[in-house]
């Protein structure tokens, strides 16, 4: 017999979800974002004319969505730091809020600067 | 102190294959502290570089010729390449099912293809010149 | 009266419904046994002692496991319907009942047994049960193997190989337990994609232990355990 939804519907495996696909899509992101900036080797204009391509709204969106992506891998990655290496105590259920408010915080915090 | 109880059935002694994972382990959980210092002066630099433009010209402007910019970002690409591979072995593992040796081939050039685009980046942001 | 559901026959069966009267201070298990004493008599299912101390009546309610003699239905009913499996991850003999054969081979794989460094010629062992890995060891001993853990982790759903967090519990147990002598070939026992290192801290198994062992923790104990020895060539 196999698990479904309802065997997995607790905080923790929605962490380790967004962990996995976050991670999963950071690893997607990261080789156009070399790509993206080897193209300073090509001088600052065409560095620039790429940056004004990012300006695009909908960029603009992905780039929010995929710096909201790793605030949580990041707060998330801490939260299994401090699983694996701190002894175990019963507040670190609670880590999972503090993880999420950490992230949502430096999300909006880019959000706004743009 | 490897000698089991006398008169009780020695436990197996398993082979020592088990050792790679645990050096994963190792290398995952250190580049991912060494990648939460990173990120977290990457965030603030890119929050930095949006108020205070991000032209190419004043990126450029910043970045280049700046050695210790240089050196953090080789630091991270370093880490990445170390970090993102391993994290993706487990996925490859449990959700598609690949457990060959390809798979540690296919981590293995993936870090490889971090490593050398990641400092391809690095070194046209912080060293070619104009 | 409930709506119950419940899987018949073995992995390619499916459920059949039957309708059982409600009361007010009912047990899953109870229902299960309305039914075979007084609907279907061909209904497999194990238990024991009824009252939440053998772990043999563990059973997938509304796809959660539990201990269905110590699951209330008012607490897991929808509306009026129940629906009862027999646990997951492990083959399904009959109805309600698994085989736990590969349950039970893999707490002999992780070392989970006791290996006593001294005879019957030697004094008694001297543990000071404040010491931090007597604390430890404590945590994690009065685990019963009735599978619920197993049935509710994800890592051994994708990974056929994976010890699975009662085993590991168990050999947590014994590496801090400074009377045993095999430390070491249990560290490399429970080592790698197979073991600890597999585990990705779901939590699931210490959300469901109906002992609240939290075996995460356990197995977060063994990757440093592991992590040291590897450091010191010790593994």
């Amino acid at each position: 017999m196999k698990n479904d939804y309802r065997a997995r519907n607790h905080p923790a495996w929605w962490a380790f979800l967004l962990h996995r696909l976050s991670g999963l899509a950071l690893s997607l992101f990261l080789p156009f974002h070399f790509l993206a900036l080897g193209q300073a080797l090509q001088g600052e204009a065409r560095l620039d004319s790429l940056l004004r391509w990012t300006e695009q709204p909908l960029v603009k969106f992905a780039e929010v969505t995929l710096l909201l992506l790793l605030a949580a891998h990041l707060t998330g990655g801490l939260r299994l730091l401090a699983l694996e290496f701190l002894p175990w105590r019963d507040w670190q259920k609670s880590l999972l809020a503090w993880a999420a408010g950490a992230a949502l915080a430096v999300g909006l915090a880019f959000a706004l600067a743009l | 102190m490897n000698s089991v109880g006398q008169g009780y059935a020695a436990a197996p002694v398993p082979r020592r294959a088990a050792k790679p994972e645990v050096w994963l382990w190792i290398a995952q959980r250190a580049s991912a502290a060494l990648l939460a210092v990173c990120v977290l002066v990457h965030l603030f630099t890119i929050i930095y570089a949006v108020r205070h433009g991000l032209t190419g010209e004043a990126i450029l402007g910043r970045t280049r010729g700046n050695t210790a910019g240089l050196t953090f970002y080789i630091v991270y690409v370093l880490a990445i390449a170390v970090h993102a591979p391993i994290g993706l072995r487990s996925l490859c593992q449990e959700w598609l099912g690949w457990r060959s040796a390809s798979l540690n081939w296919f981590v293995a050039a993936l870090a490889l293809a971090l490593f050398v685009f990641g400092l391809r980046a690095a070194w046209a942001v912080f060293v070619a010149p104009v | 009266m409930l709506q119950v559901s419940v899987w018949r026959g073995d992995a390619s069966g499916g459920y059949r419904t039957y309708e059982v009267p409600r009361q007010d201070s009912q047990s899953v298990l109870d229902v299960v046994t309305y039914i075979q004493r007084n609907i279907d008599p061909t209904l497999s299912y194990r238990f024991a002692c009824r009252v939440g101390m053998c772990g043999a009546c563990a059973m997938t309610v509304n796809g959660v496991a539990r201990w269905t003699c110590r699951t209330h239905v008012s607490k897991v009913v929808k509306g009026n319907a129940i629906q009862i499996a027999p646990l997951a991850n492990l083959p399904v003999v009959k109805d309600l009942v698994t085989d736990m054969r590969e349950f039970f081979d893999k707490w002999a794989r992780a070392l989970g047994r006791f290996f006593p460094r001294a005879t019957r010629k030697d004094d008694f062992a001297r543990v000071d049960s404040a010491s931090p890995e007597r604390v430890a060891a404590n945590a994690g001993i009065e685990c019963i193997g009735c599978a619920v853990c197993y049935a509710s982790c994800d890592v051994v759903s994708w990974n056929p190989e994976y010890l699975g967090p009662a085993a590991l519990n168990r050999a947590w147990t014994l590496v801090n337990d400074v009377r045993d002598v095999s430390r070491r070939e249990r560290l490399a026992a429970i080592a790698g994609d197979a073991g600890c290192h597999a585990c990705h801290t779901h939590l699931s198994c210490s959300e469901r232990c109906p002992k609240g062992i939290t075996p995460t923790a356990a197995i977060a104990g063994l990757k440093r355990a592991t992590a040291l020895a590897a450091w010191k060539g010790e593994l």
